[in-house]
């Protein structure tokens, strides 16, 4: 497949701290725009965000504000579909499609014993720290924590 | 800008639509993920063909296809019922 502008090694780095379900579609909705303007992306899924890695667990995760045990999240779901909304597996999916680098935090997995087994390792491109994040920053237009 | 796409409508003088995209009814950021999709299927000199109805996806479709480097052939319609056409 060839590949257009590659050469341009601009570059968006995220990470995903939350695991609330609005603030991971803003990352893999920024992500994914980054991707499809020609830029390259990295998302760091970390602390609550990891846990959206599990299997199963992709839209599990509350709603940042107005939750109500769950009722916040499916009106708002509701309107989402209304709407057209892409569901996060798709936008995860797209994501990884257009090249998109997923990275999951180890720290994480030992304070929270999470095995690799237990994450969808198929979608996670390495396991790394906060050196690997500081070392992508640094070449980043875009650094943002979500 | 309308004459490009008077030749590639009508006299289609060697550049019909290779690629269709149809993002009606999708909204942020589908249309923009679909046009970069079809873009890396695309052979370089393809022109493709992205028709919509997400108001902000008219304007941004456009600054991707700049930040990529390729050749927006034209843009038509109102903001809510858009083709943007692009030679990759």
């Amino acid at each position: 497949m060839s590949e257009l502008n590659e050469q341009s090694a601009e570059r968006v780095t995220i990470v995903l701290h939350s695991g609330d379900m609005d603030k991971v579609y803003s990352a893999l909705i920024i992500g994914n725009g980054a991707l499809a303007m020609g830029m390259e992306a990295s998302i760091y899924f970390t602390f609550w965000g990891l846990q959206r890695l599990q299997k199963g667990g992709l839209d599990k995760g509350p709603l940042s504000k107005m939750n109500m045990f769950g009722l916040g999240k499916w009106m708002i779901k509701q309107r989402m579909n209304k709407a057209n909304v892409a569901s996060l597996e798709k936008l995860l999916q797209d994501y990884k499609e257009l090249g998109g680098k997923i990275i999951a935090c180890e720290m994480t997995m030992e304070i929270m014993g999470v095995r690799r087994e237990d994450l969808r390792q198929e979608l996670i491109d390495e396991y790394g720290a906060v050196g690997s994040y500081i070392q992508e920053a640094r070449d980043s237009q875009i650094t943002l924590f979500i | 800008m309308s004459q490009v796409n008077d030749r590639v409508n009508s006299q289609g003088e060697g550049c019909p639509v290779d690629i269709e995209v149809n993002c009606i009814g999708e909204t942020c950021p589908v249309p923009l993920v679909e046009v970069r999709k079809a873009l890396r299927r695309a052979s370089p000199g393809d022109v493709i063909e992205v028709v919509g109805t997400h108001p902000a996806s008219k304007k941004e479709i456009p600054m991707a296809v700049t930040a990529l480097g390729l050749e927006l052939l034209s843009v038509e319609g109102t903001d809510t019922d858009w083709t943007i056409r692009i030679r990759r």
